[in-house]
């Protein structure tokens, strides 16, 4: 017995020794991960219950009162609800857009691969670069008479003059036109997502579909939904998380004005922490946001599992 | 019939085409417009609306590299970009061969703690991370820059290496420990260039990323010296709102390079989204 013992407690010091090393391996990664994700992560919620400016050593602790207050600012609600407009766009335009262009380029045409190259430039491109380039085409200022901007420009230009507008100072189509260039910057991400899904559908389905007598219209929608659903449920998700969390185009576009007809919710969160001097405001506003969209992701991902089954 | 059938496809096919020319256009046009007023004078640019300018003024350029600081932002952003993406690589192929090839207590739970670091949304965890940046004395360095966004590309490169390494034959791992090669010497010599195709996946997602970068930059990095090209052009646009052509010749020199790089890896960029759209 004791003799027994002994070897089986060597291996596992060898063991232990072994394994010690293998740990050692993710350690650099763990660590990185502790202190710039898991701590910010525990001291959002911790700072969200606290009155605090940021440099004073003293943080008053508040409760939820800030939780409170949040729910009765106007600003900040109005601000959500910005950001579930833009989001309404990119999810109507954007994504038919994407759809449409995929359907387009799953067909056997000529220059696929260029239009696949060009239609994900956009999506390269920093947020800050995209928002100073339409500023400066859907500027509204004028110069001996005549419209600096591109858009009004050509506007007065091919005589429409009465559309010629203030397109980013005004209150009624500033929104409107960030959620467009959004849509523009991001339009070629969901194609390619959408025809990388439409290349995986066997071909002999459609085949099939012909024989049985099937036209476009009724193969598009027997063959082609039900087989893209997944694929379309994931587009749908990651263009909810992307367009409702959107704010350096805003910032490159308009700036951050003293207007709030642009806010958004982490444009909100930014002018609570460097505007006002409220760090446990911002958190709490960045708590609440990130509940938001962990309720709708979750709830999405649901609905797609249950049509999954269905 | 047959005849009649070939005209609706030609008209069809003409239809599809057009419908996707005025779209390249509209992808395009902004771009060639950036570059166009880059070209102009400050004279000229709010006057003249010709697609081509009949003057063409280079100048703009070299005053936006120097005089504009856009020389400094650019090699700014190029430290940035390359130790981050080389950081992430050494860091993410470490714990993913551990994850992946190596036993030891608690494996799961954190692989699951980076996967589930994916899943959830964090808008504004920028407060805390600025408060805890202030508290190291990281603000306002290079390193600190560099560490939080080592950490904002970790997971999901440790999460993609780890499907190829669970996916790699381990024979050449097993000859090379009957070698005797350390189990580091293995992930080195063995591991890492099997890797490549993944490694390539995640440069260029997180070159994108990290070149791409605005709020992180702008919260940490005060000092004009320490500014990448994001930053510098948003400091830019503040100062000198109305110097369009220069203002545009510094947006040329941060989409450019940008553009070239996709240009040239855009076989990888596509096939990794397209990877991503099938699995998810």
């Amino acid at each position: 017995m004791h003799a027994e013992t002994i070897p089986i407690k060597k291996i596992s010091a060898v063991q232990f020794k072994s394994q010690f090393e293998n740990f050692l391996f993710i350690v650099p990664a763990v660590a990185i991960f502790s202190i710039f994700y898991i701590y910010p992560f525990f001291e959002i919620f911790n700072l969200s219950l606290h009155e605090w400016n940021g440099i004073s050593l003293i943080r008053e602790f508040v409760g939820l009162s800030n939780f409170q207050e949040l729910m009765r600012d106007k600003v900040w609600w109005d601000s959500v609800g910005h950001a579930a407009y833009i989001t309404l766009i990119a999810l109507t335009f954007q994504n038919v857009l994407a759809f449409a262009l995929a359907l387009a380029c799953d067909r056997e045409i000529r220059a696929k691969k260029f239009y696949r190259v060009v239609f994900f430039i956009p999506p390269v491109l920093s947020e800050v670069v995209v928002g100073l380039i339409w500023q400066w085409i859907l500027y509204s200022g004028m110069q001996g008479g005549q419209h600096i901007g591109l858009l009004n420009y050509f506007l007065n230009q091919i005589g429409l003059p009465n559309l010629v507008h203030n397109w980013l100072s005004d209150p009624k189509t500033a929104l409107t036109c960030i959620a467009i260039v959004h849509s523009w910057k991001g339009f070629g991400w969901g194609f390619i997502m959408l025809l990388a899904g439409l290349q995986t559908i066997d071909r002999q389905l459609y085949e099939a579909a012909r024989v049985d007598g099937a036209g476009t219209w009724q193969m598009f929608k027997n063959v082609t939904i039900p087989m893209m659903l997944p694929v379309i449920m994931v587009v749908i998700i990651l263009t909810i998380l992307g367009s409702m969390q959107v704010f350096v185009l805003i910032l490159s576009m308009v700036g951050q004005g003293l207007v709030y007809h642009t806010e958004v919710p982490v444009t909100r969160i930014l002018a609570s922490m460097t505007g006002t001097n409220r760090f446990g405001y911002a958190c709490a506003q960045g708590v609440i946001f990130g509940l938001i969209l962990v309720g709708v992701s979750f709830s999405l991902k649901k609905l797609s599992n249950k049509m999954k089954q269905a | 019939m047959p005849n009649k059938y070939k005209t609706i496809r030609t008209v069809k096919t003409i239809f599809l085409h057009s419908f996707l020319i005025v779209v390249t256009l509209t992808c395009l046009f902004p771009l060639f417009w950036m570059v166009r007023s880059a070209l102009m004078s400050n004279e000229t640019i709010f006057i003249d609306k010709s697609l081509i300018p009949r003057e063409l003024n280079f100048h703009n350029f070299y005053r936006a590299w120097t005089e504009g600081n856009f020389g400094m932002f650019f090699f700014n952003s190029v430290i940035y970009t390359a130790s981050v993406v080389l950081g992430i690589i050494l860091i993410s192929s470490l714990a993913a061969y551990a994850f992946s090839r190596l036993q030891f207590p608690g494996q799961n739970f954190f692989f699951y703690m980076f996967v589930a670091a994916m899943m959830i949304p964090l808008p504004g965890s920028f407060v805390p991370l600025y408060v805890l940046m202030n508290k190291l004395g990281l603000v306002n360095t290079r390193i600190g820059y560099i560490l939080c966004m080592i950490n904002v590309g970790l997971s999901l490169s440790i999460l993609l290496l780890k499907t190829f390494f669970d996916k790699m034959p381990p024979d050449l791992e097993d000859a090379a420990r009957i070698d005797g090669c350390s189990k580091l010497g293995i992930w080195w010599h063995v591991a890492l260039p099997l890797a490549r195709p993944a490694i390539a996946v995640i440069v260029i997602f997180n070159s994108l990323n990290v070149w791409n970068e605005y709020i992180l930059a702008t919260l940490l990095l005060n000092d004009k010296s320490l500014m990448p090209l994001q930053r510098g052009l948003m400091v830019f646009q503040g100062v000198h709102s109305v110097d369009y052509p220069l203002l545009m010749a510094g947006l040329t020199i941060a989409a450019v390079p940008i553009i070239l790089v996709y240009l040239l890896m855009q076989k990888h960029i596509i096939k990794g989204l397209s990877s991503g759209a099938i699995v998810g």
